[in-house]
């Protein structure tokens, strides 16, 4: 006893020492990561801040007028930005049109009603559609598809809605292949597995014990999945659409490839149009003059508010996921 | 797609090739930057060059802005343009500027039952198809132009560049000479309100477009049409002769232009008259400092163009490019002389 009394001044002495190493390491710990948030969004203000200076140019000169003016002539220096942010916001939301379903059905599918075996190489398939690179799409866009769609699918639907009104000029020929709808069919591919993989984690949240009483009362699987996981999943879902919404509105080379990059907004579905990801690509090496430039950089400017906006929608949707889950 | 995995090929060789230079540590590259229509024939000229000198070219084909850019900012010793810079331009940021080699710009179209060359054309025509004027291909202006063939009603497919480039400026810079309705609505620029069709990505994307589309009609350089096989159309030219395109007419573009009078080499070499001139030819001009903060790299880049203009005409030809005439050349070395200096002295002390 006595001796253990002894002892223990020195044994306190050494754990002190010890305390004070573990609080300095925390506390390092802590600078550093915090540093590295910090870190993040001094790089978001200074991009945005950036934008801000290289496009002031182009801003003071048209004014309002950059966002409703359709013209976009490098002779005569007269520059609007409706074509491209039309272009960008229609391909996009056309793609979101065909993935979600698609998506969701991919989705529901893996959680819900996949033979076990089957799981493993279907998830994989989707989700190396991810890595795949995207001018290998464009590419694939411009050889493959484009000439498919241009002999097959676009006379063929041209001649359907001919004569409907309304229908026929929304497919308005002549059918060069590339055009808005092309493009759109790409980002659809390519925001799939986005959305997929999003909507299949946030299935899995879904409690057991819900999908089992849904189950023990007698409702069949396209029920329990109607009545039960969408509605329980709603938000993490919109998350997802949204997060592959601002992977589609900012995919530049794809759909330079495909879309036909004409500064026109049209009615034809089939008609090329441009993004304003493809317009500062194919533009921006080969801007002589200050205007010119600027007015590109006004473009990302833009396309850098768009995206924000989308995702931080989204972000607050998966936030709010998380927070009825309770993880 | 033959042109491209060649251009990728060159690409990955220059590429080996400056590797292998950094690791051999030997004297120092040149380096530039701009036009993608010369990348070729430089890539060629720096191959054989290294192999007689040691010297290497590190050249980035980023496109003819973006060249003039670089060289601005003095982050390559040269810039290479398809389009001339103007003399407010040059004075402004001490530049000089020479053409290095000439090529030429073709129509070509995709019409079933009409064979390469079988089809002729004029600047007025061009002008209005790319107006969206003429919308047929049987069109009576295209007919008067070829009483022969038997022309069939398909819709003509526009299409032209969609990224910045000096083909397109050079093509531009025709119409507007030939038709004064392209020179009111539209005008000239690496990149212009296009009024009627669609745009395709390089000069591959435009190739491909054409092929594809039954009665496309577009524009590539000479080298790109040949290479592959495209139906291209022959031209009327300045002098009202029908021209076939070839390095001779070409050549007889650039024998005709009058560089002596013209102030800093800016000469557009497109409705050049001459019985034998094609008459959309183009040039691509290097850019390089007047008063160079490091002399010696500017004077072995000179000394890289004036073994180019005299040991690389075969390579051009090889490769369907025009070497400048001697003449010219003759004038090109005497304006370095008195140019381009560096403390009171010529940079270049050549022959």
């Amino acid at each position: 006893m006595s001796a253990v009394q002894e002892a223990l001044p020195a044994v306190r002495g050494s754990r002190d020492a010890i305390v004070r190493r573990f609080a300095l390491t925390d506390a390092i710990f802590h600078g550093m990561t915090r540093a590295a948030a910090i870190l993040v969004l001094v790089l978001l203000g200074g991009v945005a801040i950036s934008l801000f200076a290289g496009s002031w140019q182009a801003l003071s000169t048209f004014g309002f007028s950059f966002l409703t003016s359709e013209s976009w002539n490098p002779v005569t220096e007269k520059f609007g930005a409706l074509a491209p942010i039309y272009g960008t916001i229609v391909t996009s939301a056309i793609a979101i049109l065909i993935a979600v379903p698609l998506g969701i059905g991919i989705a529901i599918f893996l959680t819900e009603l996949c033979p076990r075996p089957l799981r493993r190489p279907i998830g994989m398939a989707v989700e190396l559609l991810a890595g795949i690179p995207s001018i290998i799409y464009g590419i694939w866009g411009l050889f493959v598809l484009a000439p498919f769609l241009q002999t097959t699918i676009q006379p063929f639907i041209i001649s359907v809605f001919h004569g409907i009104p309304g229908l026929n000029s929304l497919f308005a020929g002549p059918p060069y292949g590339i055009g808005l709808l092309t493009s759109s069919l790409i980002l659809a591919i390519m925001v799939l597995p986005f959305i997929t993989s999003i909507t299949k984690d946030v299935f899995d949240t879904v409690p057991p014990v819900l999908k089992e009483s849904a189950y023990g009362i007698g409702c069949t699987t396209w029920e329990v999945t109607r009545r039960v996981v969408i509605p329980y999943t709603r938000i993490g879902i919109m998350g997802g659409v949204m997060l592959g919404l601002g992977r589609a509105l900012g995919e530049t080379m794809a759909v330079t490839f495909v879309i036909g990059n004409a500064h026109r907004i049209s009615t034809s579905l089939f008609a090329p149009a441009t993004t304003i990801s493809a317009t500062i690509a194919n533009e921006f090496t080969e801007a002589v003059g200050d205007l010119y430039t600027s007015s590109l950089v006004a473009l990302g400017l833009i396309l850098f508010v768009i995206t924000f906006l989308i995702l931080a929608i989204a972000r607050y949707m998966l936030m709010r996921i998380d927070a009825r889950t309770g993880a | 797609m033959r042109h491209f995995i060649r251009s990728t090929a060159v690409a990955i060789a220059m590429a080996t090739a400056s590797t292998f230079t950094l690791s051999a540590a030997m004297a120092a590259d040149l380096s530039g930057a701009g036009s993608t229509f010369i990348y070729p024939v430089f890539a060629k000229w720096a191959d054989t060059y290294k192999k007689d000198t040691g010297i290497g070219l590190n050249y980035q084909s980023i496109g003819s802005g973006g060249g003039i850019k670089q060289v601005i900012a003095k982050t390559v010793t040269f810039g290479a343009t398809d389009k001339p810079m103007s003399d407010a331009d040059l004075e402004k940021n001490g530049l000089v500027q020479f053409p290095m080699v000439m090529g030429g710009i073709v129509p070509i179209v995709n019409l079933t039952g009409v064979k390469p060359g079988e089809l002729v054309l004029d600047g007025k025509t061009i002008a209005q198809i790319y107006l969206g004027a003429i919308t047929t291909w049987d069109d009576a202006a295209i007919k008067a132009l070829n009483p022969t063939l038997t022309l069939p009603s398909t819709a003509i497919a526009v299409v032209h560049r969609s990224d910045g480039s000096g083909t397109t400026f050079n093509f531009t810079n025709y119409l507007v000479k030939l038709s004064p309705d392209w020179k009111d609505k539209v005008g000239s620029d690496t990149a212009v309100e296009w009024p009627t069709g669609v745009g395709a990505k390089g000069s591959e994307g435009v190739a491909n477009t054409v092929k594809q589309t039954d009665g496309g009609i577009g524009y590539v350089e000479y080298a790109y049409a040949k290479q592959n096989n495209l139906s291209y159309s022959k031209m009327l030219n300045a002098a009202g002769k029908v021209v076939e395109p070839s390095l001779e007419s070409f050549g007889a573009a650039a024998s005709n232009a009058d560089f002596k009078t013209a102030k800093n080499f800016n000469v557009i070499i497109t409705n050049e008259p001459g019985d034998a001139t094609w008459p959309i030819a183009a040039s691509t001009w290097v850019l390089i400092h007047k008063a160079p903060e490091d002399a010696a790299a500017t004077g072995e880049a000179l000394k890289f163009f004036a073994w180019a203009y005299k040991d690389g005409k075969e390579t051009a030809k090889a490769l369907d490019y025009v070497s400048i005439p001697d003449s010219v050349v003759d004038l090109i070395k005497a304006s370095w002389k008195t140019d381009i200096q560096a403390d009171g002295k010529p940079v270049y002390a050549g022959e």
